[in-house]
Protein backbone atom coordinates (compact mmCIF):
# COMPACT_ATOMS: atom_id res chain seq x y z
CA UNK A 1 0.00 0.00 0.00
CA UNK A 2 1.37 3.82 -1.06
CA UNK A 3 2.54 5.55 2.42
CA UNK A 4 -0.28 8.34 2.10
CA UNK A 5 2.68 10.98 3.32
CA UNK A 6 4.58 10.34 -0.19
CA UNK A 7 1.35 11.74 -1.65
CA UNK A 8 1.44 14.75 -3.51
CA UNK A 9 -0.73 17.57 -2.62
CA UNK A 10 -3.95 18.44 -4.15
CA UNK A 11 -2.72 21.12 -6.85
CA UNK A 12 -4.20 23.75 -9.12
CA UNK A 13 -5.33 22.46 -12.65
CA UNK A 14 -7.10 25.51 -14.05
CA UNK A 15 -10.57 27.21 -14.34
CA UNK A 16 -13.67 25.83 -15.92
CA UNK A 17 -14.53 28.25 -19.23
CA UNK A 18 -17.39 29.28 -16.77
CA UNK A 19 -15.42 29.58 -13.31
CA UNK A 20 -12.86 31.81 -15.66
CA UNK A 21 -15.70 33.70 -16.77
CA UNK A 22 -17.01 34.67 -13.26
CA UNK A 23 -13.85 35.53 -11.85
CA UNK A 24 -13.22 38.26 -15.09
CA UNK A 25 -16.65 39.85 -14.29
CA UNK A 26 -15.84 40.01 -10.51
CA UNK A 27 -12.55 41.90 -11.33
CA UNK A 28 -13.74 43.86 -13.90
CA UNK A 29 -16.37 44.89 -10.50
CA UNK A 30 -14.20 45.51 -7.92
CA UNK A 31 -11.67 47.71 -10.53
CA UNK A 32 -14.80 49.70 -11.12
CA UNK A 33 -16.10 49.89 -7.79
CA UNK A 34 -12.35 51.14 -7.10
CA UNK A 35 -12.52 54.05 -9.50
CA UNK A 36 -15.66 54.76 -7.74
CA UNK A 37 -14.90 54.57 -4.11
CA UNK A 38 -10.82 53.55 -3.05
CA UNK A 39 -8.58 56.67 -2.21
CA UNK A 40 -5.98 57.52 -4.48
CA UNK A 41 -2.54 57.60 -3.91
CA UNK A 42 -2.88 61.59 -3.53
CA UNK A 43 -6.12 61.64 -1.30
CA UNK A 44 -3.77 59.58 1.00
CA UNK A 45 -1.04 61.66 1.33
CA UNK A 46 -2.86 64.60 1.42
CA UNK A 47 -5.08 63.51 4.24
CA UNK A 48 -1.75 63.08 6.73
CA UNK A 49 -1.46 66.19 7.74
CA UNK A 50 -5.28 66.28 8.62
CA UNK A 51 -5.09 62.98 10.53
CA UNK A 52 -1.35 64.09 12.37
CA UNK A 53 -2.98 67.33 13.12
CA UNK A 54 -6.46 65.57 14.69
CA UNK A 55 -4.51 63.18 16.67
CA UNK A 56 -2.28 66.26 18.28
CA UNK A 57 -5.54 68.08 19.23
CA UNK A 58 -6.84 64.56 20.39
CA UNK A 59 -3.44 64.05 22.86
CA UNK A 60 -3.53 64.44 25.72
CA UNK A 61 -6.57 62.96 26.37
CA UNK A 62 -8.67 64.34 29.20
CA UNK A 63 -8.63 63.05 32.09
CA UNK A 64 -10.82 65.77 34.72
CA UNK A 65 -12.23 64.37 37.21
CA UNK A 66 -15.27 65.40 36.98
CA UNK A 67 -15.01 64.21 33.26
CA UNK A 68 -13.99 60.46 34.02
CA UNK A 69 -16.94 60.68 36.76
CA UNK A 70 -19.96 61.81 33.77
CA UNK A 71 -17.85 58.86 31.35
CA UNK A 72 -17.78 56.34 34.59
CA UNK A 73 -21.65 56.62 34.56
CA UNK A 74 -22.32 56.26 31.04
CA UNK A 75 -20.17 53.29 31.07
CA UNK A 76 -22.20 51.47 33.30
CA UNK A 77 -25.02 52.67 31.52
CA UNK A 78 -23.35 51.35 28.19
CA UNK A 79 -23.01 48.08 30.36
CA UNK A 80 -26.56 47.80 31.80
CA UNK A 81 -27.83 48.36 28.04
CA UNK A 82 -25.93 45.48 27.09
CA UNK A 83 -26.27 43.31 30.23
CA UNK A 84 -30.44 43.91 29.96
CA UNK A 85 -30.53 43.60 26.54
CA UNK A 86 -28.88 40.48 25.78
CA UNK A 87 -30.12 38.97 28.54
CA UNK A 88 -33.65 39.42 27.19
CA UNK A 89 -32.37 38.15 24.07
CA UNK A 90 -31.02 35.11 25.50
CA UNK A 91 -34.26 34.35 27.09
CA UNK A 92 -37.11 34.82 24.37
CA UNK A 93 -34.92 33.20 21.68
CA UNK A 94 -35.21 29.80 23.04
CA UNK A 95 -38.92 29.66 22.69
CA UNK A 96 -38.18 31.40 19.32
CA UNK A 97 -35.66 29.26 18.12
CA UNK A 98 -37.75 26.18 19.80
CA UNK A 99 -40.18 27.23 17.05
CA UNK A 100 -37.98 27.79 14.28
CA UNK A 101 -35.70 24.86 14.60
CA UNK A 102 -36.46 21.78 11.71
CA UNK A 103 -38.04 18.77 13.12
CA UNK A 104 -38.19 19.81 16.42
CA UNK A 105 -41.00 22.92 16.56
CA UNK A 106 -44.18 22.57 17.94
CA UNK A 107 -45.35 24.25 14.74
CA UNK A 108 -44.17 21.69 12.26
CA UNK A 109 -43.52 23.18 8.81
CA UNK A 110 -44.39 26.40 10.31
CA UNK A 111 -40.99 26.79 11.47
CA UNK A 112 -40.13 28.30 8.27
CA UNK A 113 -41.97 31.63 8.95
CA UNK A 114 -40.33 31.94 12.40
CA UNK A 115 -36.78 31.60 10.92
CA UNK A 116 -37.81 34.30 7.90
CA UNK A 117 -38.72 36.12 11.00
CA UNK A 118 -35.09 35.49 12.65
CA UNK A 119 -33.46 36.57 9.32
CA UNK A 120 -35.56 39.58 9.00
CA UNK A 121 -33.96 40.53 12.50
CA UNK A 122 -30.49 39.57 11.64
CA UNK A 123 -30.66 41.15 8.44
CA UNK A 124 -31.48 44.98 9.59
CA UNK A 125 -28.44 46.17 10.85
CA UNK A 126 -28.16 47.33 14.96
CA UNK A 127 -28.14 50.78 14.09
CA UNK A 128 -31.10 50.91 12.10
CA UNK A 129 -33.19 49.21 14.55
CA UNK A 130 -31.40 51.72 16.90
CA UNK A 131 -33.13 54.50 14.54
CA UNK A 132 -36.40 52.93 14.81
CA UNK A 133 -36.83 52.38 18.39
CA UNK A 134 -35.45 56.06 18.92
CA UNK A 135 -38.09 57.13 16.29
CA UNK A 136 -40.84 55.20 18.32
CA UNK A 137 -39.78 55.21 21.95
CA UNK A 138 -37.91 58.19 22.33
CA UNK A 139 -34.14 59.12 23.00
CA UNK A 140 -32.10 57.34 25.43
CA UNK A 141 -31.36 53.70 27.37
CA UNK A 142 -34.50 52.38 26.53
CA UNK A 143 -34.19 52.61 22.99
CA UNK A 144 -30.90 51.37 23.19
CA UNK A 145 -31.77 47.98 25.10
CA UNK A 146 -34.61 47.19 22.65
CA UNK A 147 -32.17 47.47 20.13
CA UNK A 148 -29.87 44.76 21.65
CA UNK A 149 -32.88 42.41 22.16
CA UNK A 150 -34.23 42.64 18.53
CA UNK A 151 -30.47 42.36 17.57
CA UNK A 152 -29.62 39.47 20.40
CA UNK A 153 -32.76 37.58 19.06
CA UNK A 154 -31.49 37.86 15.54
CA UNK A 155 -28.21 36.03 16.79
CA UNK A 156 -29.01 33.44 19.22
CA UNK A 157 -32.41 32.62 17.37
CA UNK A 158 -30.39 30.83 14.02
CA UNK A 159 -28.03 29.70 16.52
CA UNK A 160 -30.22 28.17 18.97
CA UNK A 161 -32.22 26.96 16.22
CA UNK A 162 -29.34 25.54 14.71
CA UNK A 163 -28.30 23.50 17.67
CA UNK A 164 -31.65 22.66 18.20
CA UNK A 165 -31.97 20.54 15.14
CA UNK A 166 -28.19 19.31 15.62
CA UNK A 167 -28.97 17.48 19.35
CA UNK A 168 -28.92 14.08 19.35
CA UNK A 169 -32.05 11.91 18.41
CA UNK A 170 -31.87 8.69 20.30
CA UNK A 171 -32.78 10.78 23.62
CA UNK A 172 -35.56 12.29 21.72
CA UNK A 173 -37.14 9.39 20.41
CA UNK A 174 -36.58 7.79 23.89
CA UNK A 175 -38.97 10.23 25.17
CA UNK A 176 -41.17 10.26 22.43
CA UNK A 177 -41.77 6.49 22.51
CA UNK A 178 -42.83 6.88 26.22
CA UNK A 179 -45.38 9.70 25.57
CA UNK A 180 -43.80 12.55 26.39
CA UNK A 181 -44.71 15.41 24.40
CA UNK A 182 -42.95 18.20 22.34
CA UNK A 183 -42.34 20.27 25.47
CA UNK A 184 -41.03 17.41 27.40
CA UNK A 185 -38.68 16.50 24.61
CA UNK A 186 -36.97 19.96 24.49
CA UNK A 187 -36.47 19.79 28.37
CA UNK A 188 -35.48 16.34 28.71
CA UNK A 189 -33.53 15.29 25.76
CA UNK A 190 -32.54 18.84 23.62
CA UNK A 191 -31.77 21.47 26.42
CA UNK A 192 -29.16 18.66 28.23
CA UNK A 193 -27.46 17.94 25.20
CA UNK A 194 -26.74 21.65 23.48
CA UNK A 195 -26.34 23.35 26.63
CA UNK A 196 -22.71 24.19 26.06
CA UNK A 197 -23.43 24.81 22.47
CA UNK A 198 -26.03 27.42 24.07
CA UNK A 199 -23.92 29.14 26.51
CA UNK A 200 -21.48 29.55 24.12
CA UNK A 201 -23.75 31.29 21.72
CA UNK A 202 -25.31 33.82 24.49
CA UNK A 203 -21.54 34.62 25.76
CA UNK A 204 -20.72 35.30 22.23
CA UNK A 205 -24.01 37.24 22.32
CA UNK A 206 -22.97 39.07 25.20
CA UNK A 207 -19.83 40.32 23.59
CA UNK A 208 -21.58 41.38 20.28
CA UNK A 209 -24.46 43.31 22.82
CA UNK A 210 -21.05 45.23 24.50
CA UNK A 211 -19.51 45.85 21.01
CA UNK A 212 -22.66 47.38 19.47
CA UNK A 213 -24.36 49.05 22.92
CA UNK A 214 -21.04 51.46 22.72
CA UNK A 215 -22.08 52.61 19.12
CA UNK A 216 -25.60 52.66 19.69
CA UNK A 217 -25.60 56.10 21.27
CA UNK A 218 -24.52 57.96 18.00
CA UNK A 219 -28.21 57.51 16.96
CA UNK A 220 -29.23 58.88 20.97
CA UNK A 221 -29.77 55.27 22.33
CA UNK A 222 -28.02 55.90 25.50
CA UNK A 223 -24.97 55.03 26.50
CA UNK A 224 -20.98 56.03 25.65
CA UNK A 225 -21.19 56.40 22.25
CA UNK A 226 -23.96 59.73 22.93
CA UNK A 227 -20.74 61.49 24.83
CA UNK A 228 -18.74 60.47 21.97
CA UNK A 229 -21.34 62.03 19.49
CA UNK A 230 -21.08 65.17 21.63
CA UNK A 231 -17.60 65.30 21.87
CA UNK A 232 -17.08 65.33 18.13
CA UNK A 233 -19.89 67.71 17.35
CA UNK A 234 -18.12 70.61 19.88
CA UNK A 235 -14.88 69.60 18.73
CA UNK A 236 -14.04 68.57 22.07
CA UNK A 237 -11.15 66.15 21.02
CA UNK A 238 -9.34 65.14 24.01
CA UNK A 239 -13.00 64.64 25.35
CA UNK A 240 -13.35 61.99 22.38
CA UNK A 241 -9.64 60.54 22.74
CA UNK A 242 -10.29 59.39 26.73
CA UNK A 243 -14.01 58.11 25.45
CA UNK A 244 -12.56 56.10 22.74
CA UNK A 245 -10.06 54.44 25.27
CA UNK A 246 -12.77 54.35 27.57
CA UNK A 247 -14.50 51.63 24.51
CA UNK A 248 -11.43 50.09 24.10
CA UNK A 249 -11.05 49.16 27.77
CA UNK A 250 -14.69 48.09 27.65
CA UNK A 251 -14.78 45.68 24.89
CA UNK A 252 -11.01 44.30 25.77
CA UNK A 253 -12.55 43.62 29.31
CA UNK A 254 -15.94 41.64 28.19
CA UNK A 255 -13.62 39.74 25.59
CA UNK A 256 -11.09 38.93 28.56
CA UNK A 257 -14.07 37.53 30.80
CA UNK A 258 -15.75 36.00 28.37
CA UNK A 259 -12.81 33.77 26.61
CA UNK A 260 -12.53 32.75 30.25
CA UNK A 261 -15.89 31.75 30.72
CA UNK A 262 -15.41 29.79 27.48
CA UNK A 263 -12.63 27.79 28.70
CA UNK A 264 -13.93 27.07 31.67
CA UNK A 265 -17.32 25.49 29.82
CA UNK A 266 -14.81 23.79 27.54
CA UNK B 1 -61.23 -7.35 25.19
CA UNK B 2 -58.18 -5.24 26.04
CA UNK B 3 -57.34 -5.06 22.57
CA UNK B 4 -58.90 -5.47 18.98
CA UNK B 5 -57.42 -5.18 15.62
CA UNK B 6 -59.15 -5.55 12.48
CA UNK B 7 -57.71 -6.44 9.05
CA UNK B 8 -55.20 -3.88 9.42
CA UNK B 9 -52.80 -3.24 6.79
CA UNK B 10 -49.66 -1.31 6.12
CA UNK B 11 -47.19 -0.76 3.65
CA UNK B 12 -44.07 1.37 3.01
CA UNK B 13 -42.82 3.39 -0.38
CA UNK B 14 -39.54 1.52 -1.87
CA UNK B 15 -37.80 1.93 -4.70
CA UNK B 16 -39.81 -0.47 -6.91
CA UNK B 17 -43.45 0.67 -5.46
CA UNK B 18 -45.27 0.72 -2.27
CA UNK B 19 -44.05 -2.73 -0.35
CA UNK B 20 -47.05 -4.09 1.86
CA UNK B 21 -45.86 -5.35 5.13
CA UNK B 22 -48.76 -6.34 7.04
CA UNK B 23 -51.56 -7.79 5.33
CA UNK B 24 -54.89 -7.35 6.89
CA UNK B 25 -54.13 -8.60 10.36
CA UNK B 26 -56.76 -9.43 12.49
CA UNK B 27 -56.20 -10.33 16.46
CA UNK B 28 -57.31 -9.88 19.83
CA UNK B 29 -55.94 -9.47 23.13
CA UNK B 30 -57.52 -9.90 26.30
CA UNK B 31 -56.72 -7.93 29.67
CA UNK B 32 -53.36 -9.87 31.83
CA UNK B 33 -53.21 -12.40 28.53
CA UNK B 34 -49.67 -12.55 27.25
CA UNK B 35 -49.02 -13.39 23.47
CA UNK B 36 -46.08 -13.86 21.47
CA UNK B 37 -45.56 -12.60 18.06
CA UNK B 38 -42.72 -14.85 16.05
CA UNK B 39 -41.42 -14.47 12.55
CA UNK B 40 -38.56 -14.13 10.29
CA UNK B 41 -37.26 -10.59 9.98
CA UNK B 42 -39.10 -8.59 7.42
CA UNK B 43 -42.44 -10.64 8.17
CA UNK B 44 -44.30 -7.14 10.14
CA UNK B 45 -43.94 -7.68 13.81
CA UNK B 46 -42.55 -5.18 14.94
CA UNK B 47 -44.65 -2.85 12.31
CA UNK B 48 -47.61 -4.07 13.83
CA UNK B 49 -45.98 -3.51 17.70
CA UNK B 50 -45.57 -0.11 17.02
CA UNK B 51 -48.66 0.67 15.01
CA UNK B 52 -50.34 -0.43 18.15
CA UNK B 53 -48.25 1.73 20.14
CA UNK B 54 -49.05 4.94 18.05
CA UNK B 55 -45.78 4.80 17.21
CA UNK B 56 -46.60 4.38 13.80
CA UNK B 57 -49.43 4.96 11.76
CA UNK B 58 -52.09 2.40 9.68
CA UNK B 59 -52.70 2.86 5.95
CA UNK B 60 -56.36 0.81 6.90
CA UNK B 61 -58.35 -1.02 9.40
CA UNK B 62 -58.69 -1.18 12.94
CA UNK B 63 -57.18 -0.75 16.24
CA UNK B 64 -59.32 -0.74 19.15
CA UNK B 65 -57.26 -0.21 22.44
CA UNK B 66 -59.31 0.30 25.99
CA UNK B 67 -62.25 1.31 24.23
CA UNK B 68 -60.04 3.82 22.23
CA UNK B 69 -59.76 3.62 18.18
CA UNK B 70 -55.77 4.04 17.93
CA UNK B 71 -56.09 5.04 14.16
CA UNK B 72 -58.23 7.74 14.70
CA UNK B 73 -55.91 9.82 16.71
CA UNK B 74 -53.31 12.85 16.26
CA UNK B 75 -49.73 13.27 16.90
CA UNK B 76 -51.37 14.63 20.52
CA UNK B 77 -53.49 11.59 21.01
CA UNK B 78 -50.61 9.08 20.45
CA UNK B 79 -48.40 10.57 22.54
CA UNK B 80 -50.63 10.44 25.79
CA UNK B 81 -51.90 6.72 24.62
CA UNK B 82 -48.06 5.76 25.15
CA UNK B 83 -47.66 7.88 27.79
CA UNK B 84 -51.00 6.18 29.90
CA UNK B 85 -52.26 3.44 27.97
CA UNK B 86 -49.41 1.35 27.05
CA UNK B 87 -45.42 0.87 27.73
CA UNK B 88 -42.98 -0.25 25.34
CA UNK B 89 -39.76 -2.19 26.10
CA UNK B 90 -37.45 -1.48 23.13
CA UNK B 91 -34.37 -3.93 22.12
CA UNK B 92 -32.10 -0.67 22.42
CA UNK B 93 -33.46 0.32 25.64
CA UNK B 94 -34.13 4.02 24.80
CA UNK B 95 -33.18 5.52 28.27
CA UNK B 96 -32.54 8.84 28.63
CA UNK B 97 -28.85 9.45 29.25
CA UNK B 98 -28.94 13.04 31.05
CA UNK B 99 -30.79 11.11 33.67
CA UNK B 100 -30.50 9.41 36.45
CA UNK B 101 -31.45 5.03 36.77
CA UNK B 102 -34.22 6.78 39.82
CA UNK B 103 -35.26 9.31 37.31
CA UNK B 104 -35.67 7.13 34.20
CA UNK B 105 -37.59 4.51 36.19
CA UNK B 106 -40.21 7.10 37.45
CA UNK B 107 -40.15 9.90 34.46
CA UNK B 108 -43.14 7.58 32.72
CA UNK B 109 -44.75 7.65 35.55
CA UNK B 110 -44.71 11.13 36.14
CA UNK B 111 -45.53 12.06 32.39
CA UNK B 112 -48.68 9.81 32.77
CA UNK B 113 -49.72 11.49 35.97
CA UNK B 114 -49.45 8.17 38.33
CA UNK B 115 -45.77 9.02 39.72
CA UNK B 116 -45.76 6.36 43.10
CA UNK B 117 -42.30 6.30 44.77
CA UNK B 118 -43.28 3.21 46.73
CA UNK B 119 -43.77 1.39 43.17
CA UNK B 120 -40.93 2.74 41.79
CA UNK B 121 -38.52 1.90 44.77
CA UNK B 122 -40.56 -2.29 45.02
CA UNK B 123 -39.84 -2.30 40.95
CA UNK B 124 -36.54 -1.06 41.62
CA UNK B 125 -35.74 -3.91 44.01
CA UNK B 126 -37.60 -6.67 42.20
CA UNK B 127 -35.46 -6.10 39.44
CA UNK B 128 -31.84 -5.49 41.95
CA UNK B 129 -31.85 -2.10 40.24
CA UNK B 130 -31.60 -0.47 44.20
CA UNK B 131 -27.30 -0.38 44.01
CA UNK B 132 -27.77 1.56 41.02
CA UNK B 133 -30.52 4.62 40.97
CA UNK B 134 -28.18 6.77 41.30
CA UNK B 135 -26.07 5.85 38.48
CA UNK B 136 -26.61 7.26 34.72
CA UNK B 137 -27.75 4.67 31.87
CA UNK B 138 -23.65 4.36 30.62
CA UNK B 139 -22.52 3.26 33.84
CA UNK B 140 -24.83 -0.27 33.50
CA UNK B 141 -24.49 -3.18 31.61
CA UNK B 142 -27.06 -4.13 28.87
CA UNK B 143 -28.73 -6.48 31.17
CA UNK B 144 -29.05 -3.62 33.71
CA UNK B 145 -30.23 -1.32 31.29
CA UNK B 146 -33.28 -3.24 29.62
CA UNK B 147 -34.41 -4.06 34.01
CA UNK B 148 -33.71 -0.23 34.20
CA UNK B 149 -36.71 0.01 30.92
CA UNK B 150 -38.82 -2.21 32.20
CA UNK B 151 -39.18 -1.19 35.30
CA UNK B 152 -39.54 2.23 33.70
CA UNK B 153 -42.98 0.76 31.30
CA UNK B 154 -44.55 -1.07 34.58
CA UNK B 155 -43.83 1.94 37.11
CA UNK B 156 -46.02 3.63 34.59
CA UNK B 157 -48.85 1.19 35.44
CA UNK B 158 -50.01 0.46 31.62
CA UNK B 159 -52.76 -1.83 30.27
CA UNK B 160 -50.61 -3.19 27.83
CA UNK B 161 -46.85 -3.57 27.92
CA UNK B 162 -45.71 -3.97 24.44
CA UNK B 163 -41.82 -5.87 24.62
CA UNK B 164 -40.15 -5.58 21.13
CA UNK B 165 -37.16 -8.20 21.18
CA UNK B 166 -36.67 -6.91 24.67
CA UNK B 167 -33.54 -9.58 25.31
CA UNK B 168 -32.13 -9.11 21.49
CA UNK B 169 -29.15 -7.41 23.14
CA UNK B 170 -28.68 -9.15 25.58
CA UNK B 171 -26.48 -12.83 26.24
CA UNK B 172 -28.42 -15.89 26.50
CA UNK B 173 -28.16 -16.02 30.96
CA UNK B 174 -28.83 -12.39 31.19
CA UNK B 175 -32.24 -12.82 28.83
CA UNK B 176 -33.69 -15.80 30.78
CA UNK B 177 -33.49 -13.92 33.62
CA UNK B 178 -34.61 -10.73 32.75
CA UNK B 179 -37.34 -12.15 30.95
CA UNK B 180 -38.01 -14.41 33.74
CA UNK B 181 -38.04 -11.08 36.33
CA UNK B 182 -40.74 -9.05 33.20
CA UNK B 183 -43.03 -11.57 33.08
CA UNK B 184 -43.50 -11.88 36.91
CA UNK B 185 -43.58 -8.27 37.08
CA UNK B 186 -46.31 -7.77 34.39
CA UNK B 187 -48.60 -10.63 35.87
CA UNK B 188 -48.37 -9.11 39.10
CA UNK B 189 -49.53 -6.01 37.61
CA UNK B 190 -52.45 -7.42 35.54
CA UNK B 191 -51.11 -6.11 32.31
CA UNK B 192 -51.43 -7.64 28.95
CA UNK B 193 -48.14 -7.83 27.37
CA UNK B 194 -47.50 -8.31 23.47
CA UNK B 195 -44.11 -9.46 22.77
CA UNK B 196 -41.88 -9.67 19.41
CA UNK B 197 -39.01 -12.05 19.23
CA UNK B 198 -37.24 -14.31 17.45
CA UNK B 199 -36.51 -17.06 20.29
CA UNK B 200 -38.57 -20.01 19.98
CA UNK B 201 -37.92 -20.50 23.74
CA UNK B 202 -38.89 -17.15 24.84
CA UNK B 203 -42.18 -17.15 22.83
CA UNK B 204 -42.85 -20.47 24.61
CA UNK B 205 -43.02 -18.66 28.00
CA UNK B 206 -46.03 -16.66 26.59
CA UNK B 207 -49.60 -18.03 26.92
CA UNK B 208 -50.30 -17.19 23.28
CA UNK B 209 -48.26 -17.42 19.79
CA UNK B 210 -48.58 -16.33 16.57
CA UNK B 211 -46.74 -16.36 13.58
CA UNK B 212 -46.54 -13.60 11.13
CA UNK B 213 -45.39 -14.61 7.34
CA UNK B 214 -44.77 -11.73 4.75
CA UNK B 215 -47.52 -9.60 7.00
CA UNK B 216 -50.13 -12.22 7.26
CA UNK B 217 -50.88 -14.73 10.65
CA UNK B 218 -50.16 -18.01 10.50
Amino acid sequence: MADRRLEAPGRFTGFSPLNFALLVALGAVVLASMGKVAPSPQQLVDGVPGMVNLVGRMLPPNTEPAFLARIGLRILETFQIALVGAAIGILLSLPIAWCAARGVSPLGRGNVVVKAFISFLRTVPDLVWALIFVASIGLGAVAGTMTIVVDTIGFCGRFFAEAMEDAEKEPQEALSAIGAGRGSILVGAILPDIMPSLINSSLFALEKAVRSSVVLGLVGAGGIGQELKVAFDLFQYRNASMIILAIFAIVLLMELCTDKLRARIQ
Amino acid sequence: MLLQIDTLTKSYAGPDGPTEVLRGISLSLAAGETMALTGESGSGKSTLLHLVGGLDTADSGSIRLDGQEVTRLDDTGRAALRRGTVGVVFQQFNLIPSLSVAANISFQARLAGRADQARADRLAEALGLTAHLAKYPEQLSGGQQQRVAIARTLAAQPRLVLADEPTGNLDEATAAVVIEEMLALVHETGAALMMVTHSPALAARAQRRLHLRQGRLE
